[in-house]
C-alpha cells in the first residue's frame, strides 16, 4: 500500500502536513530531518534506543486478554495493549526517549517540551534526568491545576515547569509557547514535541518512535491467536499512540483501524475536541490538518475531561487515513469515557488514563455488537493515577 | 494602489515601516492611528490581522491580537479598515497575517479583496516559500506583493531561495526570536544584512525588536528600511490619545533623517 512511503519529500500525507513555520525554524527543521535520517540509518543509534527501551522503559509491554471485560460485554474478545505499564505510565516515553537520544547526538543539551495531561512532560523530564539534559516544560495554567500530581513529578525529576497563561491555558497554548521558546533558542535547543503533529519531520519521526506499539501488538496477537485482530482501537488527541498502534497494521487490510476522539460535552454542543469527526481543514502549529476553527479561521477552544485529548488539531497522517477511508474515527463524550474508566477498573483491575478510557468505552460498545469470534485490541495508552482527582470530582465521590 | 517598490525608488531615504494590530485598542483608534503614523514620517504601514495563535509573536502582539479578537475583528473587518485608510493616506498598506485566516477565506477571494481595498502586499510569518507557491501565484495575479521573511539562522541556500521569491522587499528578522521590543539588538545583525545584500536585489527592511531611534539608526546604516511594531503598540496602550506613538515615530524619523 502506498501509505508506507508517506510522507512525501515535502512532509505531506495526501493534502495534510507540510511545514508552515517561521523562517527562523526552517534551517533547524532541515537539520533535524537530516540528523534523524542519519540516526535511523546508524545501527549503534538503533541499538542504544532498543537497549534503553528494554532496560529503562520496560518494553515489550504485555498484551493482556481482558477476560472479564469480554464476558461483561458478551461479544467480541477484547485484548489490551498495556502501554500503561511502560515507565512513567504511558506510551509517551517511547517518543521522548527516541528524541532525547537524537538531541544528544545533535549536541543540543537544552530540551523544551509542551504537555497537556502531563504524561509527555513527565516522560520528557524522566529521559532528560536519565541523559543529563536540561529540561523545560510548558504547561497551560488550566492543565497545571487539573494535573497537579504530574507537575510535582516533573519537578522532582529536575524539570522546570513554566505555566502558560495565554488563550485557554491548555495544550494548544503550551505548544505556542514551546514554539516561541524554540524560535528564540533554536541554536542550542531541541523541541521535543510529544505528538504526531507540528511541522515535518515531527509527524513522521514521532510515528516512527511510537510504532513499536503496533509492531509488538501485531506479533503478540499472531503468536497468541495465530491470526490478526479484526479491530484495533486507540484514542486520538494529537494521535501519537493511535498512529503507533495503527501503522504496522496499515497493510493488513482486513484489520479495521478505529480512532476515538474526545466528544467532550457532545459534538452537537461544540464543546469537544474532535477535529476528525467535526473539523475542517486548516493550518495550525506548522501543519495542514483537520482543525476546530471558526468561519474566520480563528482556532476554537476545545473541551474534554481528559487534558491529553484537549487539542483542536490532529496529526496529518490520521487526516490522510480518514480521507482514504483506511481508518475510521468516532467520538466518545466525557460521560461515556468516565463509564469506560470505571468499567476497566471493575472488570480488570486496571485504571486507565482518561485519554485511554475513551478508547476503552468505544471498545466496550463495539464488542457488544460483535460475535465471540471477533478479536479487538485496544491500546491502553496510559495509566490513570494522574486522573484520580478529576474522577473523584466527576463522580461526586460516589462509588 | 501604491506600489511597495516605489517607496524605495522615490523617497531616497531610509523607509520607516510601522506595524499596528487592526482593532487594538479599538477599530476607531486604528483608523486614527494609521494616518497619524503616515503624517509623522512612516513610509509603509503594516496592518496586523489578529490571529488566535500568533506563534511568531512576543507578549505585546499576543496581547493586542487577543484584544482585537475580543473587539470582533475579522479579516473582513481588516479589509474594510484598509479600504477606508487607503482613501485617506498615500503610503502603501501591507497586511501581516498568519496563514490560516487567509486559507479559510480562500486565497483568491482574499487577494482580490486586498487589491480592491488598496492593500499592496502581504507578510505571512508562518508561510515560508516552500509552502507559499500557491499564494505567490494568486497574489501576483491580483497585483499584490508577497513579502517573505529571512532570519539570521538562514543558510546561504535559504538566502538564495527567499531572495529569489520575495516581492516588494525582503523582511529581515533582526534576531533569533519572536517579535517584541528589546533593549539591545543582535550582535551579528550587520553581518547578516551583508550576507543577504550580496545575493538579493530587493530592498532590505529589518524588523523585530527595534524600539528606539538609536537602534533604528544602527539598522539604517546597513538596511533600506526599518520596521517598528511592538514599541508603537506599547505606546498606544500607555496613551490612548495616540500622541506618544506619534511622538515616537517622529523621533525615529528625525533620527533617521539626520543620520543620512
Amino acid at each position: 500500500m502506498q501509505t508506507m512511503t508517506l510522507p512525501d519529500r515535502r512532509g505531506y500525507f495526501g493534502v495534510h502536513g507540510g511545514r508552515f513555520v517561521p523562517e527562523t525554524l526552517v534551517p533547524a527543521l532541515d537539520e533535524l530531518a537530516a540528523a534523524y535520517a542519519e540516526a535511523m540509518a546508524d545501527e549503534r543509534f538503533r541499538a542504544e534506543l532498543e537497549t534503553l527501551s528494554r532496560d529503562y522503559v520496560g518494553r515489550e509491554t504485555p498484551l493482556t486478554f481482558a477476560e472479564r471485560l469480554t464476558e461483561h460485554c458478551g461479544g467480541a474478545q477484547v485484548y489490551l495493549k498495556r502501554e500503561d505499564l511502560a515507565h512513567t505510565g504511558a506510551h509517551k516515553i517511547n517518543n521522548a526517549l527516541g528524541q532525547a537520544l537524537l538531541a544528544q547526538r545533535m549536541g543540543k543539551r537544552r530540551i523544551v517540551a509542551e504537555t497537556g495531561a502531563g504524561q509527555h512532560g513527565v516522560a520528557t523530564a524522566a529521559v532528560c534526568a536519565k541523559l543529563g539534559l536540561e529540561c523545560i516544560v510548558y504547561m497551560g495554567e488550566e492543565d497545571i491545576r487539573r494535573q497537579a500530581l504530574n507537575v510535582f513529578r516533573m519537578k522532582l525529576m529536575g524539570a522546570e515547569v513554566r505555566p502558560v497563561a495565554s488563550g485557554a491555558r491548555t495544550l494548544k497554548d503550551a505548544i505556542n509557547e514551546a514554539i516561541r521558546d524554540w524560535v528564540s533558542n533554536v541554536e542550542t535547543t531541541h523541541y521535543l514535541l510529544g505528538s504526531v503533529v507540528g511541522p515535518a519531520p515531527y509527524p513522521e519521526m514521532v510515528r516512527d518512535f511510537q510504532l513499536v506499539i503496533g509492531r509488538e501488538t501485531r506479533r503478540q496477537v499472531l503468536e497468541r491467536l495465530g491470526r490478526l485482530p479484526d479491530y484495533v482501537v486507540a484514542c486520538v488527541g494529537g494521535g501519537s499512540n493511535a498512529i503507533g498502534m495503527f501503522y504496522p497494521f496499515i497493510d493488513d487490510e482486513e484489520v479495521k483501524l478505529v480512532g476515538v476522539e474526545a466528544g467532550g460535552k457532545g459534538l452537537a454542543t461544540g464543546q469537544h475536541a474532535a477535529p476528525l469527526a467535526a473539523g475542517t481543514v486548516g493550518v495550525l502549529h506548522g501543519a495542514r490538518s483537520y482543525l476546530l476553527q471558526d468561519e474566520h479561521g480563528q482556532i476554537l477552544g476545545t473541551h474534554s475531561v481528559s487534558a491529553g485529548l484537549d487539542y483542536p488539531g490532529v496529526g496529518p497522517e490520521h487526516c490522510y487515513l480518514k480521507d482514504i477511508g483506511r481508518a475510521t474515527y468516532v467520538a466518545v463524550d466525557d460521560i461515556e469515557a468516565l463509564e469506560g474508566f470505571k468499567l476497566l477498573c471493575r472488570t480488570e483491575g486496571i485504571t486507565p488514563a482518561l485519554e485511554s478510557a475513551h478508547a476503552v468505552a468505544h471498545t466496550g460498545a463495539l464488542a457488544r455488537t460483535c460475535s465471540r469470534e471477533v478479536v479487538i485490541v485496544v491500546n491502553v495508552s496510559g495509566r490513570g493515577d494522574k486522573d484520580m482527582d478529576i474522577v473523584v470530582d466527576a463522580l461526586g465521590g460516589a462509588l | 494602489m501604491n506600489r511597495l517598490a516605489d517607496v524605495f525608488d522615490t523617497t531616497g531615504r531610509t523607509a520607516l515601516i510601522a506595524y499596528v494590530t487592526v482593532g487594538y485598542p479599538t477599530i476607531e483608534a486604528t483608523l486614527r492611528l494609521v494616518p497619524l503614523l503616515a503624517r509623522n514620517g512612516c513610509d509603509i504601514v503594516e496592518l496586523g490581522i489578529p490571529f488566535s495563535d500568533p506563534m511568531a509573536d512576543g507578549a505585546t502582539i499576543q496581547k493586542t491580537s487577543h484584544e482585537a479578537l475580543l473587539n470582533g475583528v475579522t479579516p473582513d473587518v481588516c479589509l474594510d479598515v484598509a479600504r477606508q485608510l487607503s482613501g485617506e493616506v498615500d503610503v502603501p498598506l501591507v497586511f501581516m497575517s498568519y496563514y490560516n485566516p487567509i486559507l479559510k477565506k480562500g486565497l483568491d477571494d482574499f487577494c482580490r479583496a486586498c487589491a480592491d481595498s488598496g492593500v499592496s502586499g502581504l507578510i505571512v510569518p508562518d508561510l515560508p516559500p516552500d509552502e507559499g507557491g500557491e499564494l505567490e501565484l494568486v497574489s501576483a495575479a491580483h497585483g499584490v506583493d508577497l513579502v517573505y521573511l529571512l532570519a539570521p539562522t538562514a543558510t546561504d541556500a535559504r538566502i538564495r531561495l527567499v531572495a529569489d521569491r520575495s516581492r516588494g522587499f525582503l523582511y529581515l528578522v533582526s534576531l533569533v526570536g519572536v517579535t517584541g521590543a528589546r533593549a539591545s539588538l543582535h550582535d551579528g545583525l550587520e553581518d547578516f544584512v551583508d550576507r543577504v545584500r550580496a545575493v538579493a536585489k530587493q530592498p532590505l527592511c529589518v524588523g523585530f525588536g527595534i524600539s528606539s531611534p538609536e537602534q533604528a539608526v544602527r539598522v539604517a546604516k546597513v538596511a533600506d528600511g526599518v520596521i517598528v511594531g511592538s514599541r508603537i503598540l506599547q505606546l498606544v496602550e500607555q496613551d490612548d490619545s495616540l500622541e506618544e506613538a506619534a511622538r515616537f515615530v517622529r523621533a525615529v524619523r528625525a533620527a533617521l533623517d539626520s543620520a543620512e
